[in-house]
């Protein structure tokens, strides 16, 4: 192994741990600002992923079927409508159901499951029970060589590219816009914030909306590394937990900094050790950190 | 979900011809009423199974849900073809056969209850079922116990032979050891990285092939071994491993959904078929509708079917499937290891003049069956079928070219000497 | 007499004794062996649900990992089965006789240190209950000393069944990975696949059941339970009378996970094999809707809850397998929202009151009768024959005339 070698290998593993940082990030993010601002956990979250996987698979079909020149472009248009159709879905979500339940954190939970579980049974019925993959266009696939022996994934590129717009338009949009105002009010003293006249109301349902909206854009770029089947939602709801809960539930500093750490750890680990006992290793130093220190690493307030 | 059917004109030409054909065979279930009376229940069932004078009623034990029913969706369709072949040629015994059908959701607890019901409530006379070892091995216990009698239709690691199973796949050294000796020899493989995912049958597998490739057949050398659970999607740190490694061959046996996600990164990294050597052993078409043609194009599978085969026998069997499931349907090998399962079933209880398990059993050594599309097959006493093996490599359009094929029907040996 | 009453009173006995026969008599008179066999399945499951109501319904700590105990105990007892099962001469053909079969596929040559002690019932039967309480103390000591509890401790102990099931599948080579351990038939010679063994298999856990139903009751009747109640609704203020809190929640939670590794145990017993898909998250969020269908605060609706919830799931998979997720997603989302407290709170809330109300109307009915006939001079009897219409005033004439 000459060393220039060893230093691709390093950059390529460096690499994947930026990749499994950005999935991380991109699931955390949604999650973070509903935690943050309304103490909800939703544990439908894997399912809005996947509602927004399910949707770039069927802009696949459609532009397939209508427009089967335009299978270079449809993308990122796919991507758009996955935020918006999970927007839609966690709208209708919050009017529904959660509205009721924000006294009860811990019934709010089930609640959820339960959604989660019909979601689940609808995208088995109603699209596939099989797992499906849409069928990406050329300039996603392959890889990027800069130099002999790099091999750098495009499709990590996207999603590295991807997770970055998405959490700088989050940033400024919490701390520039309007929105951005009333959800910091809100989060900062929620009688005040009413009495100054914030419908907190309409904002939880607007948070909730724009966070599941974010985890559909999630389940979009993460069609591009793997299938999506009725059940993907569950293999990302606990790892977005632990980000969320990790980094202090209403920072989103904290969000990237748990995201980045438990990424590379694992990537790391998973290096020089076989791939389960590497989560093993990840999860468990998470809960020994959570149970030194159970309000996570960035807290600005301690919640119950 | 089966997919919807193309209502091109040559296919409802097709399909109206099968159902003349059809149309014509009452006169044939009327002989079939005959032969109903010439084997009387009283004689045919004499275990209590759940037979009648016009009916016999078998199970179906597959995942139609979860992470396997990608794989295992094939094989409920081609043995329900050829179910209803067989009833539409007047049935067993003048009895036409009726189908319960369970789904195990890719969960071999699961698989082990409904098997019970299968056997213990329904009594039904055979069951065609399960895909990975492991659902096998979860239901074999109540197998052995309530003798019953199950067909098994995947490829798998062997060291198995049991009284109440007949397998219609490969066992490990059919599929492994001659897929090991013709990469060695003609792709002159040398450094071999197993990689797969973590249950019994890869993990099984990749004992036998490192014990090959160090000991016995004198290959080469593993430099590395790594397994993944099931569903897993993040291969790149294990694909940066065998870009440390180099090995001359990929010998994979990643196995369901995360297929996709394993040739996908793959590609992703730059490994493609024109760069590197790899041989799997869980690839059939099945899961190329998964994976996709560009992902796995240049990389070969091991096993003793493909769908292109030229033979008539195939030629016949892929137009039925077709008509039966539409012109994009494919056919995997253990799809067809499934449809041989109900005739080598149906041949076994004409021989015995009867449904009762143990004289099922004791009838099959020996059971040929010329028309099935692999070519010819033949039932060993140990309960595995003598077939050829065969290499293909996979095209862009998704379907497989075949490259070699082994010259003579490999015996079946499950408890290879020198393998343990 | 009184004393008795008030006993049956005071530990809701009546309830009780109403499970016991349904359960100890109706059931196995009416069911043949394999749904007896089923129902055997699902009670092992309710020793996780009584479990929860008391961590859950009385301690208000939510606990989303309970599988995890529930493995280990079932995990214990089916190392114990396993290695009866896997003696030399049954596993001659393997590379290395006499250790499971999944060791040898997984190139394992001899037993690990830590299978020793499960060679010995005893040690297996301490196993079950001593070691997921010692995880439960251990993670219940770290985190409600920091008075960690909520939503936060409803992750950590999601995360704790993730890892146990990753840890489990991981590790195939000492565990049976996700194959599970299969092929469990006897128990120190004894043939637990029999029919005459599942039978009695069967009345061992109903026994256990309604042991531990009245252990908790006896804890929910005493001091602790008050404590424990006034706890779950307003912890500060029990705090500032002086208890330590934290003590308490970690006696229950360890209560709920010894009663779990029972479950566990037993479930080994009777279905013949253990496997990580009974560990992991899904299951255990399942095992608290059984409580919460029962009532999170009721011992004997769980028991039912539990019945109910897998009996619908057994039945439901085989006929509407689509139809059965819908469901149980109503069920979750129900339960929450139009009923909390279950079908327990139902039949208290509702059922009861509505019952009570009607007997109250109806002895005030009858009061009024009584009142009315008293005030009332006494109605003459008809003269002779009894004209139809009875007797009528002076100057009326019947329709006759």
């Amino acid at each position: 192994m000459t060393l220039s070698d060893m230093l691709n290998i390093g950059l390529m593993q460096g690499f994947a741990g930026l990749s499994l940082f950005a999935v991380l990030l991109l699931m955390g993010l949604g999650l973070a600002i509903i935690f943050g601002q309304m103490g909800v956990i939703n544990m439908a979250h894997g399912e809005f992923m996947a509602i927004g996987a399910y949707t770039v698979y069927m802009s696949a079909l459609a532009t397939e079927r209508i427009a089967p020149g335009a299978m270079a472009y449809y993308f990122p248009v796919a991507i758009v409508l996955a935020f918006g159709v999970a927007f839609v879905f966690g709208w209708i979500m919050e009017w529904a159901l959660i509205r009721h339940l924000y006294s009860r954190p811990l019934d709010t939970l089930l609640a959820t499951w339960g959604v989660s579980l019909g979601l689940q049974q609808c995208f088995r019925t109603f699209i596939n029970p099989k797992e499906v993959s849409p069928t990406l266009p050329e300039w996603l696939m392959g890889s990027w060589s800069p130099a002999e022996g790099l091999d750098i994934p495009i499709n990590g590129l996207f999603v590295l590219s991807l997770t970055a717009l998405v959490t700088t338009g989050v940033l400024v949009a919490l701390h520039k816009s309007r929105w951005g105002l009333r959800v910091r009010a809100t989060v900062a003293n929620r009688t005040m914030a009413n009495a100054t006249g914030i419908d907190t109301k309409k904002t939880d349902r607007l948070t909730f909306a724009i966070g599941c909206g974010i985890a559909g854009v999630a389940g979009a770029a993460f069609t591009t590394i793997g299938s999506t089947g009725p059940t993907s939602g569950q293999l990302y709801i606990v790892d977005s937990f632990l980000v969320v809960t990790f980094g202090g539930a209403a920072s989103l500093l904290g969000t990237v900094v748990s995201a980045f750490g438990i990424a590379q750890t694992q990537s790391i680990a998973e290096f020089f050790m076989t791939g389960s006992m590497a989560k093993v290793l990840t999860l468990s130093l998470i809960v020994l950190i959570l149970m030194l220190r159970p309000q996570g690493l960035f807290a600005s307030k301690v919640r119950r | 979900m089966s997919r919807p059917s193309d209502p091109s004109r040559l296919l409802d030409l097709r399909r109206r011809r099968l159902l003349q054909g059809a149309a014509a065979l009452p006169a044939l279930g009327l002989g079939g009423v005959a032969l109903g009376q010439q084997f009387p229940t009283a004689k045919v069932n004499t275990t209590k199974l759940a037979v009648t004078d016009t009916e016999v009623t078998v199970g179906q034990l597959h995942s139609s849900s979860g992470t396997m029913a990608i794989s295992e969706t094939g094989s409920i369709q081609a043995e329900q073809l050829a179910i209803d072949q067989i009833n539409a040629m007047g049935g067993i015994l003048g009895r036409k056969i009726k189908v319960i059908k369970e789904d195990g959701a890719s969960d071999w607890p699961t698989f082990a209850e409904k098997s019970k019901k299968l056997l213990v409530n329904d009594k039904v006379a055979c069951v065609f079922g399960c895909w990975t070892s492991a659902s096998r091995k979860a239901v074999l216990p109540v197998f052995e116990k309530e003798n019953g009698l199950l067909y098994y239709p995947t490829f798998y690691e062997g060291l198995e032979q049991s009284k109440n199973v007949i397998y219609t796949g490969q066992e490990a050294t059919q599929q492994i050891i001659w897929g090991l000796d013709w990469g060695a020899k003609e792709k002159k493989a040398k450094t071999f990285f197993l990689v797969g995912s973590d249950y019994i049958w890869p993990r099984t597998s990749m004992k036998i092939a490192r014990k090959h490739i160090e000991t016995v057949g004198k290959l080469g050398s593993v430099k590395g071994e790594e397994y993944y659970p099931l569903g897993h999607t993040n291969f790149n740190s294990l694909i940066n491993k065998i870009k440390v490694a180099k090995p001359d061959c990929i010998f994979a046996a990643v196995v369901g959904g995360s297929n996709v996600a394993f040739y996908k990164q793959l590609k992703a990294a730059g490994i493609t078929g024109d760069k590197q050597f790899l041989l799997t052993l869980s690839v059939t078409e099945d899961e190329m509708t998964g994976v996709g043609g560009e992902n796995f194009a240049g990389f070969y599978s091991s096993m003793k079917y493909f769908q292109t085969l030229d033979n008539p026998n195939n030629k016949k069997f892929v137009e039925a499937f077709k008509a039966k499931y539409g012109k994009d349907a494919v056919i995997g090998d253990v799809t067809q290891a499934g449809y041989l399962g109900p005739w080598l079933w149906k041949a076994a209880v004409e021989k015995a003049g009867s449904f009762d398990v143990d004289k099922v059993v004791a009838a099959s050594p020996g059971i040929e069956l010329k028309t099935a599309p692999e070519g010819y097959v033949k039932l060993d006493a140990n309960h595995h079928l003598w077939s050829k093996s065969r290499i293909a490599q996979g095209q862009p359009d998704g379907s497989f070219k075949v490259v070699a094929e082994s010259p003579d029907l490999i015996k079946p040996d499950p408890f290879p000497k020198g393998y343990q | 007499m009184e004393s008795i009453k008030a006993l049956i009173k005071r530990y809701q006995l009546g309830s009780l004794l109403l499970l016991t026969l349904l359960l100890a008599v109706v059931l196995p008179l009416s069911l043949d062996i394999f749904r007896l066999n089923l129902v055997g399945k699902y009670l092992c499951y309710a020793f996780v649900a009584v479990g929860l109501v008391m961590v859950w319904g009385y301690g208000g700590v939510l606990s989303l990992g309970q599988g995890v105990f529930f493995g280990l105990g079932g995990y214990a007892m089916a190392m114990f089965l396993k290695l009866e099962a896997s003696d030399p001469e049954s596993t001659r053909i393997q590379s290395t006789p006499g250790i499971p079969d999944f060791m040898d596929w997984n190139q394992i040559t001899e037993l690990p240190l830590f299978w020793l002690p499960f060679k010995s019932l005893p040690l297996t039967l301490l196993a079950v209950v001593l070691v997921p309480m010692a995880l439960a103390w251990l993670i219940s000591f770290a985190m409600f000393k920091r008075r960690v509890g909520g939503v936060y401790f409803a992750i950590i102990t999601q995360a704790v069944a993730l890892i146990l099931t990753v840890l489990i599948i991981g590790q195939q080579g000492y565990t049976g990975g996700v194959n599970g351990m299969t092929d469990l038939k006897t128990l120190l010679g004894w043939d637990t696949r029999t029919d005459s063994a599942k039978y009695i298999l069967y009345f061992v856990c109903v026994a256990l059941l309604i042991g531990s139903i009245v252990l908790c009751r006896w804890i929910q009747t005493s001091k602790l339970g008050t404590l424990l109640l006034a706890m779950r609704d307003k912890e500060d203020r029990v705090r500032f009378s002086g208890y330590d809190v934290s003590n308490f929640k970690v006696f229950t939670f360890c209560l709920a996970a010894g009663l779990s590794g029972i479950g566990g145990a037993l479930f080994a017993l009777q279905v013949g094999f253990m496997s990580p898909s009974f560990v992991g998250i899904v299951p255990s969020i399942e095992m608290v809707i059984f409580a919460a269908v029962g009532g999170r605060m009721s011992l004997v609706g769980a028991v039912y809850g539990t019945l109910l919830v897998n009996a619908g799931k057994t039945l439901f998979s085989e006929s509407f397998p689509d139809l059965w997720l819908f469901l149980m997603a109503a069920l979750f989302i129900g339960v929450t929202m139009a009923f909390p407290m279950g079908l327990a709170g139902l039949w208290d809330e509702k059922i009861k009151p509505w019952w009570q109300r009607r007997r109250v109307e109806r002895q005030a009915d009858a009061e009024r009768l009584a009142a009315a006939h008293a005030a009332y001079p006494e109605v003459l009897p008809p003269r002779g024959g009894g004209k139809a219409g009875g007797d009528l005033p002076e100057g009326m004439s019947g329709q006759g005339a």
